[in-house]
């Protein structure tokens, strides 16, 4: 209760500022968080699905989204979002996030954000119930539990001024670069912070004073607090009323500075943009000589603000209110790191027996498993376990396209090969090279299409309207010799699979409506074996709870072809194997089988 | 700093050009030019012949008020409203030739205080527009604390400004208040003085102003007083302020616009304009103002909030009388940036000795920073070094360092071994010492 953020918090990171997550994840790995504290990125214009970050020596990849609708969508744990966007479009990442909801804590850290911008953002927040930290802050922290981007500088600095465990100073500022000096002069002169922040140093900041330091007072690990401010301003009355009025009673220790603004007319702008004095109750003196005569801790200057510290940390610790802290192990963050060149997420080799996406071999190799090279397709092309329907059907699509014949582009390339005397992989790889738009490449089309068809809810007549005008005979329709009336038995067996196990097959249901009107135009023009393979792959990541988006992407990267490679690649080798075993000789191709037409080469 | 004085004749051109939006039921003549020489009034009059056959009224356009009772308002030659063209430009000539001393306050009409001396150099040519005293009203809008005010009254002019308390009446609006709330409450309270005639007017022109005021992103919006005769309104003095943060999404609404430096501000020296422009160019900060450039205390510190801090103890330590200069860098300037700044303030530093013939003392200080790279940026201050050695030695200047933060080790062992290689006095601190105790150990020596 009471605390901002807990050793669990994780943060959605808007903008791909690199230094400052790997300080939060260093953070995170010195103080043995089980999980590093930035959960996702957005970054509008990458086009990467992640970025590497070190975690201790090793790397961890925090994956990158183009929104923060997605990221959120995808992490809804993460409740902090760290708005680090610029002055132009902080105000609508904001806005943007309080939409969507979720969000506990947000943090600006903009400077000279439009005023009535800020101040209708801050006000929005407000009735939301959401804690604004900044604009144009540096951020907070809870030490020893989660830590906002740079606030506290290098872990060295961190570790220096104990901000890696949790102290019992609730401390907050207005300005970034003294919160971290304030924290120092803490650690040295009593014993650290329980919550820290820089509200920021706009002139319309999200929470104020006020805001933290009642949290704090509900905060039991919080003993005492620290409060900086600034000339400028009226915040700090309202604190001086919260101390009158028993609203806070924890002891405050406050100092504003800028007392030497007095000295100077108005012309002279001291430090931020919220530090200018309109009268004389906005003074730095003025506000100090209040907080004194309210029963706060105000030292005579700041330079004797240590001794004012150590003074109230030394009466709490005498009267048992503070205890002692028990330091803490720490993780070490290695001196020399070095950035890993390959990234695997598919298998692991380095334990005692190499694992398939988290799986022992062993697991899933031997028939008393109970697995077969479906299991084995779905953890290594997919990282998940699928359902049996689904593994039996991957196998029966292998099963299927395993061969057809010599005759095909592909087998004669490879028999072409061995006969020349080449190896087995050499003929092999030769039959693979064929494979593409015009050969196999069906499967890939046929999903495509067909998808983007009924996605766009076409009609059969408006797709084949749509396919006329780009100029591409529809992927997936049509059969040399077979027809409605003779029927290709691969395509039915297919068909019969799918309407028995699969939990559901709306794209399949779709392109037989397709494939009424091709068929009434022209008896051979069915739903061949590749366009119904291709269709039920699509209707298979559908039941199985794949977004339209990640079914576009399994297309766009090649995912059909492949279990065509895979099971042509049976085929292949059994011709190349054929024509080792019937030792034929190199192939010549027919001269009368050629059509010779050379013409005398011109002279230019 | 985010809210920026304007001139009255922006602050007209600006309302003039969204007139039809927010007042659409009234009509104004923005009869207004801006000039600075009699002459450029003679030309301004080809093109807009009311200034021919118009009289005039000129005052300085110099973001100042009271200009009635300093004299700076040409509305008579004879008798008022007799203002050609010729004389206007005759005045304004006259104006010009030499410094003014403009007062800033009075008790009744004596000016009281020290006056301002500086040279007039804009002024705002109107038609003279006669009118009834009762014709005349306020209004204005500001943001007070988190809320936006809206000032209303039925007597325009000094009347207002010195009965405030009994004449005016405030409508406070919260950042989220709706245009119907905003209608609402503007209708009811409508100050019982305004004339029975004028009421409906006079709600529909504040409920317009104060949406002009919300929308076009004013910090401070005054006309004192405007001129309500029917729906035809003349806006007689205005007093604006913008929040120039806003100035991004404002180009195509606010148009061109300056903010000038107001009348008796020192020039800024060539050396703040030279930091000034630098600072535009980061994105990182660079502030510089010079207090007393005579003076020989210096300081060069890092961060908004460390360099208040070391002011402030300079000033409990030392009095203000002997500190130079305010400013800062901050947000991770490169080391070209911090070499110009620190190439600057030692320029001005190593000008004069101090005339009692002591030490200079040159403040390299700052807090432990959180993301600027401390060796990066001193390797500019070495830079700078380097080049002034000689004439630093040759002032007589003690430099103290203290800062933390990235990389701050082999800042402070650079700068430490720089300065004495070159022969300069120097001493260095880290985050073990308090961050201002090195103004103290500078002036008990």
């Amino acid at each position: 209760m009471g605390k901002l953020f807990t050793r669990d918090t994780q943060a959605i990171f808007w903008n791909n500022n690199k230094t400052a997550i790997q300080r939060m994840l260093d953070y995170d790995y010195t103080i043995k968080r089980e999980k590093p504290s930035v959960a996702a990125i957005v970054a509008p214009t990458s086009g990467n699905k992640f970025e590497k970050f070190f975690w201790g020596g090793n790397e961890i990849m925090i994956p990158l989204y183009k929104s923060t609708t997605e990221a959120k969508a995808a992490q809804p744990q993460a409740d902090v979002l760290l708005n680090f966007a610029s002055f132009r479009t902080a105000y609508d990442v904001t806005m943007e996030a309080l939409n969507i909801g979720g969000f506990k804590t947000i943090m600006i850290t903009a400077e000279g954000i439009p005023e009535r911008l800020a101040r209708g953002m801050n006000a929005y927040a407000r009735e939301l119930n959401v804690t604004v930290i900044g604009p144009a802050t540096v951020g907070a922290i809870v030490p020893g539990a989660f830590k906002i981007a740079n606030i506290g500088g290098t872990i060295e600095n961190i570790i220096n001024s104990k901000l890696h465990r949790e102290g019992s100073c609730g401390l907050v500022t207005r300005s970034g670069g003294l919160f971290n000096e304030l924290s120092n002069i803490i650690a040295i002169n009593a014993d650290g912070i329980a919550e820290g922040v820089a509200i920021g140093g706009d002139r319309f900041v999200g929470s104020v004073f006020i805001d933290n330091l009642l949290r704090m007072e509900k905060n039991p690990d919080v003993k005492y607090m620290i409060l900086l401010g600034e000339v400028g301003g009226t915040e700090e009355y309202k604190v001086i009323e919260a101390v009158k009025s028993g609203k806070i009673t924890k002891p405050i220790i406050a100092w504003c500075i800028g007392t030497i603004a007095k000295y100077y007319d108005s012309g002279v702008q001291f430090g931020h943009a919220g530090a200018s004095a309109n009268g004389e109750m906005e003074t730095a003196e003025y506000k100090n000589k209040a907080m004194a005569e309210a029963g706060i801790h105000v030292p005579a200057t700041f330079n004797d603000l240590p001794a004012t510290i150590m003074e109230v940390y030394d009466d709490l610790k005498s009267k048992g209110i503070i205890g002692e802290i028990k330091e803490p192990e720490i993780n070490t963050i290695p001196k020399v790191r070095r950035p890993k060149n390959f990234i695997c997420t598919i298998s692991d080799d380095r334990g005692e027996e190499a694992t398939y996406a988290g799986f022992p071999i062993s697991s899933v190799a031997t028939p008393d498993t109970g697995k077969g090279i479906g299991d084995v397709i779905s953890l290594l092309w997919f990282k998940k376990q699928y359902p049996k329907w689904a593994t039996d059907f991957i196998e029966t699509v292998i099963k299927t396209v395993a061969d057809h014949g010599p005759a095909v582009s592909g087998a004669h390339n490879a028999k072409v090969t061995a006969r020349a005397g080449k190896s087995v992989v050499e003929s092999l790889v030769t039959g693979l090279l064929t494979i593409g738009p015009r050969f196999g490449g069906a499967i890939d089309g046929a999903a495509k299409y067909f998808k983007y068809a009924d996605d766009s809810n076409m009609t059969p007549a408006e797709f084949l309207g749509y396919m006329k005008k780009q100029g591409v005979p529809i992927p997936g329709i049509g059969h040399r010799i077979k027809s409605l009336k003779n029927p290709d038995l691969r395509v039915t067996g297919l068909m019969k699979y799918a309407a028995e196990h699969f939990p559901s097959h709306s794209l399949l249901d779709y392109a037989k409506t397709v494939e009424a009107l091709t068929t009434s135009k022209k008896e051979n023009l069915i739903l061949n074996v590749d366009g119904t393979i291709g269709i039920l792959m699509v209707d298979m990541w559908r039941a199985l709870g794949y977004s339209e988006e990640e079914i576009n992407e399994f297309i766009e990267s090649g995912t059909l072809n492949s279990f065509f490679i895979v099971g042509r690649s049976i085929g292949f080798i059994g011709h190349v194997l054929d024509e080792k075993r019937l030792a034929m000789p190199m192939y010549r191709h027919p001269m009368d089988d050629i059509l010779y037409d050379v013409q005398k080469a011109e002279k230019l | 700093m985010a809210q920026k004085a304007i001139r009255e004749y922006d602050a007209k051109s600006i309302l003039a050009k969204h007139w039809n939006k927010y007042f659409p039921d009234f009509s104004y003549a923005y009869e207004t030019v801006l000039v600075t020489l009699g002459a450029e009034l003679l030309e301004a009059a080809k093109a807009k012949p009311w200034l021919k056959e118009k009289s005039l009224v000129v005052k300085p356009d110099m973001l100042f008020g009271k200009r009635g009772k300093n004299n700076l308002v040409l509305f008579k030659d004879q008798k008022p409203g007799d203002v050609t063209l010729e004389k206007a430009a005759a005045w304004i000539d006259e104006k010009t030739k030499e410094e003014q001393s403009v007062y800033f306050s009075f008790d009744g009409d004596t000016p009281t205080g020290e006056p301002k001396i500086d040279r007039l150099t804009h002024f705002i040519v109107e038609p003279f527009t006669p009118h009834d005293q009762s014709e005349e009203y306020y209004i204005s809008a500001t943001v007070v604390g988190d809320e936006d005010v809206l000032y209303l009254s039925a007597e325009g002019g000094m009347e207002v400004e010195e009965g405030w308390d009994e004449k005016v009446t405030e409508l406070a609006f919260s950042i989220t208040a709706t245009e119907e709330e905003i209608v609402q409450k503007v209708k009811e309270n409508i100050p019982a003085d305004v004339k029975p005639e004028d009421k409906e007017n006079f709600a529909k022109f504040a409920i317009g102003f104060f949406k002009a005021y919300r929308e076009l992103n004013f910090a401070y919006l005054e006309i004192n007083p405007f001129v309500m005769q029917g729906t035809k309104i003349e806006l007689l003095d205005m007093v604006a302020k913008l929040d120039d943060t806003a100035g991004f999404m404002m180009v195509e609404e606010w148009g061109d616009i300056e903010y000038p430096t107001a009348f008796g501000m020192e020039a800024k020296s060539p050396e703040v304009e030279a930091i000034e422009e630098a600072d535009a160019k980061t994105g990182a900060s660079l502030k510089l103002t010079l207090l007393k450039p005579e003076a020989r205390i210096w300081t060069m510190v890092a961060g908004g909030g460390a360099s208040v801090v070391y002011a402030d103890t300079i000033a409990d330590f030392a009095g203000i009388e002997d500190l130079a200069n305010y400013g800062e860098y901050s947000g991770g300037p490169t080391t070209g940036e911090t070499k110009f700044y620190a190439e600057t303030l030692l320029d001005l530093m190593t000008r004069e000795k101090d005339p009692q013939g002591r030490d200079k003392i040159l403040i390299i200080g700052g807090a432990i920073a959180n993301f600027t790279d401390v060796a990066k940026t001193f390797t500019g201050i070495i830079q700078a070094f380097e080049e002034y050695a000689d004439k630093m030695k040759d002032v007589g200047i003690k430099i103290y360092v203290r800062r933390g933060g990235p990389n701050y080790e082999k800042g402070l062992k650079d700068i430490k071994e720089a300065a004495d290689r070159l022969g300069l006095s120097i001493e260095v601190y880290g985050p073990e010492t308090h961050v201002t105790d090195i103004v103290r150990m500078a002036l008990e020596k």
